[in-house]
Formats: C-alpha cells, structure tokens, sequence
C-alpha cells in the first residue's frame, strides 16, 4: 500500500497580535528611532537649537535698529512671531532630507519587508518632526525673552500663537515628505530647502513689513501662508501687526487664513505623500 | 513531512524596462532545508528574493511563502519571514541593540519581549562587547552578523539571505556559515543567494543555477557535478604501455587522452561507485602497472561553465583571491571534494579542451 506524496506547500500560522494598537505602536517606534538619530548628531539639531538664537540676535541687533515699523511700535515684539516662523519653515528640510536618505541606504527596505503598518513610516518621522518644532519653538521663545521680546497677551492666547506655527509648520512636513520621496538623492532633496523654503521664509513679513517691496512681490508676500502665519501669531500675542491695513483677505483675517492653509495643505499633500511613498516602494 | 513545500516560485517573471531580470523561473524549498541561489552578478537572484520577500511584485508568475500567497497577501507573508539582504539595511545611526530592538517593536513583539530577544541573538552572535555602539562603527562582519541577527528577532520560519558573506574575509564567512548551520539544527527553512560555490556547496542542501533571468539547473551539489559530466580521470603509469589505453577506454566516457611521453592518460568518465578500483583492476588485469590514480569531480565552477558558458562571475576586488584559498583550505566535504586550485583558469582550459 504505497501513497504518492505530492510536494504541496505547507501553510504555516503565526497569530497576528491584532491589536488595534498596532499601528500606534509602529508611529511611535518610528518616530522614537528619528530623535535617537537627532541625539546621535547633535549637529543636525542645530537648525532647531542654534540657528533661532543666532537669527534672533542678528536679525534684533544688526538690521534690528534699521528697520521701522509702520504704525509704530517695537521690532523686537514684531520680529519674534517672524524668527518663529522662519525657524520652523527652514527645519522642515530636515524631514525631505532624512526621508530621502531612508530610501536610498535601503532603510525603506527593510521596513517594508516587516509586517509594519505602511503609513507608519511617513507619519512617524512628522511625529518626530513635530516634537523637535517644539523644542525649537521653546528656544526661540526663551531667546526672545531674553533680548527683550515682551507679549501682554494671556497666556492662552500665546500658546494659540505657538501652536499656529508648529501646526503649520507639521502641514509643511507633508510636502517635505512628497520631496524626499522624489528626490534623486539626500542632496538634492537639500537644495529643496534653498530654493522653496527659503524663499517662501522670506518673501513674507516675517522678517519686515512688506510695505516696501516692490508691488509685485508685496503681492506675493501678502498671500504667501508664512506672512498669514506671522501676522496671526503678531495678533494673538498684541504684538505689533503692521499687515493689519494691508487690504488682502488673508492679513484681514490671517487666524483663518492660517488654518486654512494648514488644513489645505495636509489634505493635499499628506494624501500625495503617501501616494508617492506606494509609488516608490512599487517595483 | 519530506514533502512539504515552504517556498514554493512558480513561473516568475520580472522585467525592468528592457531587461529581463527574471525570465520564468521555478523552484522549491522544502520545509527545513537550504537552498542554494547560485548565480552570477545580475542573474536575477536578488529579484527572485525581492519578489518572495514581498518588496517586489512579478509581473507573471506565482509564488507562496510559509503556504501564503506573497502578491495577495503580503502583510502575512512578512510576519513568516526573516530577511537578510544586502539592499535592506540597518539604521546606522542606532546601536546593535537599538536596531535589534526597533526590528522587533515594528513587528509587534512588545517593547520588552523585543529587548530581551535582541539580548539573547547579541549573545548568540558574539555581539555582546558591541551591542550599545554605533552601527557605523561595526565591521563587515559584524554588520552582517547583525543583520542575520535581526532576521532572526521574531523567530521565523522562513529565511531569506541574500548573499550573506559577499565582501566578508574567510573568518568572518566561517562564521556566518556556522550561524546558518545551528539555524537548519532549529528547522529553519532558508532561501540562501550566493555568487560563491563554496559557500553552496557547503550550506545547501541543493542548489538551483540562475543566469540571465533562467533556471540553468536544478539539484543538488552531487547531482549537479554529476550532470555535469566533467568528472576526469587521470592515471600516470609506471612505464608506457600499448595495452593501458584499450584496457581503460570501455570505461570512459569518451576517448582517452595520451601524454607525449606516453605516462599520463587522462579521459572524462561518469560518476560511478568504485570507479577507480574498477580501472586499476582492468590496467591490472592487462599487465600495465599504475603509479597514481585520481578522478577528479567538477567544481560547481566547471558546473556553471558547462552549463552557461560562463564562469560565475566574482567581484574583482583583492579579496576573492582570499576566498579561493579559503575555500581550498576549508571546503573538501566528502568524496566530492572541491577542487582547492585557484587557478579557475587552468581547468576551464581544460573543460573547453574536453568539450570540443
């Protein structure tokens, strides 16, 4: 009595734990493995950590004394929602840079072969980028007291003011995520930074009023999100908002304007990143 | 149990733009065996294992992992699944052991159990004095250990290893392989590529030949030096003698080869028990009196040659030159015995001498 054994494949179970914690658990492993790489290179925090004391200082000391406010009051009140602004815009190149290097040392790989939840990846390193914003936005502010920033706001409102900013701030992760996920190399995923985020920093009145700009720039400045996000901050924290008389929808109503923009903006690009990300990871 | 499959690859074809980097190719691994990838540079084995290990999809073709079906369902394939690749890296900026850790959390295991489990494959890997350095500052070896280390973290069935001691000095190769080794002992079923005929002659328990996107051959080590029929016999007389060549030539496969001096004679024969007793004895049994006997078996380099035309291609750096001693000094297992001559060249010759 002999049976022929045919070779079939053998199935194998291992429970999956399930859990609807799963994917939680998975963000914030990944979002803790981006702050143990700040802590390893010190050097890639000092966008967050020096760079905003540095800036406060020059932009308060050297052009500072140059600069006038029309409508009158301090430029160092006016100047803190803009160094704010400027800090967190610039850092999130941070976050094409580290994604970009992800995908092209074959750490994207190893993750993807793990039974991970997908997302995961994208949204852990924004987690991780947000809670360094937060340092960020710490230092700026202890570095504005210091020179002499002073706010007669309540306390909730200059929260509000530092929230707008860091949320904006994780809006624009997103898009830094869509970057990374395209960029030819870690490098090139940089020179995103100088040529978007500089300019969108700038061509704004985070740094000075737009009143004299040329009228063609002054237009951009106006709509530009980064001049909503400062001149809502400059109006939660009573400081001086010279952009109030400027007759653009977004410095009539940059609290909304704001949100807007931020919500617009994840909608848009969170969505595209993680159709990048598919895209990508598709071979 | 012999007969159930844990790999099954059915078909699978993969092309990027114009090339085919898998052209329909086939094969089994049966639960708590190794096989052998065996190819060149670019044969498509990494895309064999790209597409068992779910990072990549066929374009026709079929394949299972642990039973699973890996293009419909992908997510329970890599709960089944460790994978140690050359493309797939680890963090360097983490510690061995963070990156033991992270492994291990991303695969639900819990923060604890994961913490624990790095401890023990550290230990296992001699890891242990590195453990809480930077990965940056490991060595080849070490990286690799490390790698095979977390493969390992949720205990799979299933391994993949993709050209685990490519780039590694003998030593840390040796002890790759000896890792590889307990792993079989624990049941572990193992999808190994190689460039290195040692390493599959030494590990696998067959070997399956890719080149240019095909399956050129299928078997084991033996079969496949058998198939090969390149096996040589070469007999150095006492003195010259008319009647050697007739006694031996019903023997041999072919015909039989005279040096100028008359002394050496030499012929392809196939495999057989006991083969060079039954050609003393016949030279014996003709009076022709034998100074040395030997038949040599292929190496699975004349293997591949014999099948694709091609020697398997090595990287040119320095250090292969210290993996063809090392495989000389460390590989001979049985009557197969690889042939420790460095010199690829010289029995490639004489292949092609053979064969024409």
């Amino acid at each position: 009595m002999t049976t022929t054994l045919v070779p079939r494949p053998v199935r194998v179970d291992r429970p999956s734990s399930g859990s609807f914690l799963g994917p939680v658990a998975d963000i914030w492993a990944m979002a803790r493995r981006n702050l143990v790489h700040i802590s390893r290179e010190p050097m890639q925090l000092s966008d967050v950590t020096i760079q905003p004391v540095l800036f406060t200082f020059l932009f308060v000391f050297i052009f500072g004394g140059a600069i006038p406010i029309p409508g009158g009051g301090s430029y160092k009140d006016y100047l803190l929602a803009g160094i704010l602004a400027l800090n967190l815009v610039t850092s999130v190149m941070g976050t094409a840079v580290g994604l970009s290097t992800d995908l092209h040392e074959g750490m994207i790989d190893r993750f993807r072969a793990l039974p991970i939840w997908r997302p995961s990846v994208l949204i852990g390193r924004s987690a991780a980028d947000f809670m360094t914003s937060c340092l960020c936005a710490l230092i700026v502010g202890l570095t504005g007291l210091v020179v002499g920033w002073r706010s007669d706001a309540s306390g909730l409102a200059i929260l509000a003011g530092f929230l707008l900013v860091l949320f904006f701030a994780y809006s624009l992760t997103w898009i830094a995520q869509c970057v990374g996920l395209n960029a030819k190399s870690p490098e090139s995923a940089a020179s995103f930074g100088f040529i978007v985020l500089f300019p969108l920093a700038f061509v704004s009145n985070a740094m000075v009023p737009t009143a004299h700009m040329p009228g063609w720039m002054q237009a951009i400045a106006d709509w530009n999100p980064v001049s909503a996000v400062c001149a809502a901050v400059r109006d939660l924290w009573n400081n001086p908002n010279p952009s109030k008389v400027i007759n653009a929808w977004p410095m009539q109503h940059p609290v909304e304007a704001s949100l807007i923009w931020t919500v617009v903006i994840i909608a848009v690009a969170a969505p595209m990143a993680s159709y990048f990300f598919n895209k990508r990871c598709t071979d | 149990m012999d007969t159930d499959l844990m790999i099954q690859a059915e078909g699978l074809q993969k092309r990027y733009g114009d090339t085919h980097a898998l052209a329909g190719v086939s094969f089994d691994v049966p639960a708590g065996t190794i096989l052998g990838l065996l190819g060149p540079n670019g044969a498509g084995k990494t895309t064999a294992v790209r597409i068992l290990t779910t990072l990549a999809t066929p374009d026709a073709g079929s394949a299972t992992v642990a039973g699973i079906d890996v293009v419909k369902h992908p997510n329970e394939v890599r709960r089944h699944i460790g994978v140690a690749a050359q493309d797939a890296t680890l963090d360097g900026l983490l510690t061995g052991r963070q990156n033991l850790t992270l492994v291990g959390e991303l695969c639900d295991m819990g923060r604890g159990a994961a913490k624990a489990r790095a401890a023990e494959l550290l230990e296992q890997f001699e890891l242990t004095y590195a453990a809480d350095r930077v990965l940056k500052g490991y060595s080849g070896g070490m990286r690799r250990r490390l790698d095979l280390a977390a493969s390992l973290m949720t205990r799979p069935p299933v391994l993949f290893l993709d050209e685990p001691t490519t780039g590694l000095d003998p030593t840390s190769r040796q002890r790759v392989w000896d890792a590889i080794r307990v792993l079989l002992d624990e049941g572990v079923t193992v999808l190994l590529t190689t460039q290195y005929l040692e390493e599959a002659d030494e590990l696998a328990h067959r070997i399956v030949v890719v080149n240019h996107g095909l399956v050129v051959a299928d078997g084991t080590p033996m079969e496949l030096k058998e198939a090969s029929k390149s096996a040589r016999v070469e007999v150095t007389l006492a003195a010259p003698s008319p009647a050697a060549v007739p006694a031996i030539a019903a023997l041999v496969a072919g015909q039989v080869q005279m040096s100028e001096d008359g002394r050496q004679l030499s012929a392809g024969v196939d495999s057989s028990p006991g083969l060079a007793t039954t050609l003393v004895r016949a030279l014996d049994a003709a009076g022709v009196l034998v100074d040395n006997i030997e038949i040599r078996q292929p190496s699975l380099d004349d293997v591949f040659f014999s099948l694709t035309g091609d020697h398997i291609e090595e990287d040119v750096t320095g250090d292969d030159g210290v993996d063809g001693d090392d495989g000389g000094g460390g590989g001979g297992r049985g009557p197969s015995g690889v042939d420790p001559s460095p010199d690829g060249s010289g029995r490639a010759a004489e292949l092609e001498g053979a064969n024409a």
